[in-house]
């Protein structure tokens, strides 16, 4: 048994579509890993396959969605090849999710109580007024006050934070061994960011849970996860310990995403690359060879040829050496 | 509360505007209630005035409707000029009939119409989903009328299963209770005497008019529960659902059909007033001893206190259907409460 507690090797995502006989083929050769306890930070721009990545993880990506991988194994068992019960015993009781927006992530018709405890009854052999005390115990542990009486309220009784405090009381309701964190700010106030991103950490610590974590800010990455994976449109083009991407970025996108942040500008002044021209190509038109070339400003000839591999953690055939020293 | 007050306050001018349209409409069209009621040949003139006269209709058609108004705001709705009962009496006489047709009709729409619905949206684009989406449009689009007289034609004549009119075989005696025949062919002196054929004998002659009548609500109710089903399974709080274990069963149920309901029970509300003029032409297809039926000859026979009686109880529990749509609505959505 390996030491990991997630292996992914090889993850590709097919999406069928009417218009076209060919499936869409949205995430290509993705490979990862995650051990017990450990958070992996994901930055890309939207339309990566981020989101796609961990539905797929959940298996609950829908019909049209057609997941092959040459591995994907959670805690020694491989995802794929679980049956839709089995499915139900992993979602929220192994691996737990939560998401952008909290306010629509929760039913609007059912109290907090009830989707809470609904959530520990399928999971855990608790009965139910146990099940209500957890909730409480919960409630206070994501920094809820007065539990009690925000079990009785509706989520549109809730702000947004409150709501996404809830939303992770539910998923940490089960004891999960992972957490995967879609996006868990972006919908919030700023100021509420920070308190939620520290819950989730101080969580992850605490329960020895893993956690992954998706952002467009790679600022959120390198304060809160010690390991990162940069995607772009459906591929991973670089991965590596936090703090040595940021300082010292291989990838030419990795560059221009950390060169887009503000405040870096002062800082990459000097380089000729302050933001990434262009958008990221539609699928039926990715371009032959690395998906980044259009937009690359070291593209050369052969960028243009074949498939790129990734080689001591990037996709570039040109790497960058020592850019921001 | 102050909203349910408003909605009640509201009723008193729409109820005024149907009566005042209706009570000028039927005095508009040609024909003459006492000239009805004595036959058209050799009317004595002062008898013809004594008679106008005694109903009131030789006053100016101001005074008239005032007069009207002032007696309905007393619960007085007037006497038939046909039979000389009381339009109450009369309209409380038959509307259990059209009750029992429009229920049975309703209530097996909505039986057959939500499951439907909801399989059709589970199985978007399936087989069956183009097949029913597209037989629900025939059957919204299907002439009540045609539709009626069809299903006469195939069931009572060409094979004999159903009677062509009627509520009940009139051989057997029903003390009446509640009216309705499906519950008052269950009381221990009817079923003493004849057992259960009376029962038996009225659902066979609800069935047919309840088919013609409840159609086209069946296909309305199929098609809104599977677009509503279809637009709630796409929220992210099914995603929830589905990321915390939940399985696809208690999705459709717990988390999914109960959110998708709430437009149904107003498009149910939107029905039951389509159901009542539907009931007006089924009743008369099929014989049918309601208020349909009571109405349509009424205006026949130009009985005037009828009609303006008549639409003014209908306009009034169409309109308190609505209210105690809003009411359920209420507390199906905890957002509304607050
Ligand atoms: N059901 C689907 N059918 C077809 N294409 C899909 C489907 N779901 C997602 N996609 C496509 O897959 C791509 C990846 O989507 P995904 O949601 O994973 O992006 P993301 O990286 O999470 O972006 P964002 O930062 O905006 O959340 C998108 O271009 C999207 O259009
Ligand atoms: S492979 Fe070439 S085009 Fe792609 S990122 Fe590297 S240098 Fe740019
Ligand atoms: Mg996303």
């Amino acid at each position: 048994m390996s030491e990991n507690l997630l292996d992914i090797k090889d993850l590709n995502i097919f999406f069928k579509s009417d218009k076209n006989p060919e499936p869409i083929h949205a995430v290509r050769d993705l490979s990862f890993s995650l051990k017990q306890g450990e958070m992996l930070g994901v930055v890309g721009e939207s339309g990566s396959g981020k989101s796609i990545t961990n539905l797929a993880l959940m298996g609950i990506l829908g019909d049209g969605a057609i997941v092959k991988a040459r591995e994907c194994s959670f805690n020694g068992r491989e995802l794929l090849s679980l049956k839709e019960r089995e499915w139900q015993k992993v979602r929220g009781g192994e691996i737990a999710m939560i998401f952008q927006d909290p306010m629509t992530a929760l039913n609007p018709f059912l109290t907090v109580e009830f989707q809470i405890v609904e959530t520990i009854l399928a999971h855990l052999n608790i009965s139910k007024s146990e099940a209500k005390n957890k909730a409480i115990e919960l409630l206070l542990q994501v920094g809820i006050t007065s539990p009690k009486d925000r079990l009785k309220s509706y989520p549109f009784e809730l702000s947004g934070g409150m709501a996404q405090r809830v939303m992770i009381a539910m998923a940490i309701s089960t004891g999960p061994k992972l957490l995967i964190a879609d996006e868990p700010t972006t919908a919030l106030d700023v100021t509420i960011q920070k308190q939620i991103l520290t819950l989730i950490k101080s969580l992850q610590e605490k329960n020895n849970m893993s956690v992954i974590l998706v952002t467009h800010d790679l600022g959120v990455v390198s304060e809160f996860s010690e390991r990162v994976q940069v995607m772009y449109a459906g591929e991973l083009v670089e991965t590596g310990n936090t703090s040595d991407l940021i300082k010292n970025p291989h990838h030419p996108y990795t560059f221009g995403l950390l060169s887009s942040r503000p405040g870096a500008v002062e800082r990459l002044a000097k380089t000729p690359l302050a933001s990434i021209a262009g958008i990221v190509p539609a699928f039926h038109q990715r371009p032959v060879g690395c998906q980044f070339n259009p937009r690359c400003v070291h593209v050369q000839e052969d960028c243009k040829k074949g498939s790129i591999p990734i080689e001591r953690g990037v996709r570039c055939l040109h790497p960058m050496m020592e850019a921001l020293s | 509360m102050k909203f349910f007050l408003k909605k009640f306050l509201d009723l008193i001018p729409t109820l005024l505007g149907i009566s005042l349209i209706c009570f000028f409409m039927i005095r508009l069209i040609p024909g003459d209630p006492v000239l009805n009621l004595v036959g058209e040949r050799g009317v004595d003139p002062v008898r013809y005035l004594e008679m106008k006269k005694a109903l009131g209709l030789d006053l100016p058609i101001i005074e008239q409707f005032w007069h009207f108004l002032k007696n309905a705001f007393h619960g007085n709705l007037g006497t038939s000029i046909v039979s000389n009962n009381s339009v109450w009496f009369e309209f409380m006489e038959r509307f259990p009939a059209t009750i029992e047709l429009s229920l049975v009709a309703l209530f097996f729409a909505t039986l057959i119409g939500i499951p439907l619905g909801i399989y059709a949206a589970i199985k978007r684009n399936s087989f069956f989903d183009y097949f029913l989406m597209s037989s629900s449009l025939i059957g919204y689009s299907m002439p009540i009328f045609w539709w009626g007289l069809i299903l006469i034609l195939i069931f009572s004549v060409k094979l004999g299963l159903t009677p062509v009119s009627g509520r009940i075989d009139l051989t057997f005696d029903i003390p009446l209770f509640s009216g309705l025949y499906l519950i008052d062919t269950l009381q221990s002196a009817v079923l003493k005497a004849d057992g259960l054929k009376p029962f038996w004998s009225a659902i066979k002659h609800l069935i047919l008019p309840a088919t013609a009548l409840g159609t086209i609500p069946l296909a309305v109710i199929a098609r809104m529960t599977r677009s509503s089903m279809l637009e709630v399974l796409g929220e992210d709080y099914i995603r929830t659902a589905r990321a915390k274990g939940m399985s696809k069963t208690r999705i459709i149920y717990i988390h999914a059909l109960r959110n998708a309901l709430v437009p149904i029970v107003t498009t149910l509300a939107l029905l039951f007033g389509s159901i009542i003029t539907g009931a007006i032409l089924t009743e008369t297809i099929f014989s049918w001893p309601g208020i349909g039926k009571w109405i349509v000859q009424s205006i026949t026979s130009r009985d005037y206190p009828v009609i303006q009686g008549g639409v003014l109880i209908i306009s009034f529990i169409i309109i308190m259907t609505n209210i105690i749509v809003d009411v359920i609505y209420y507390f199906l959505n905890p957002k509304m409460r607050n």
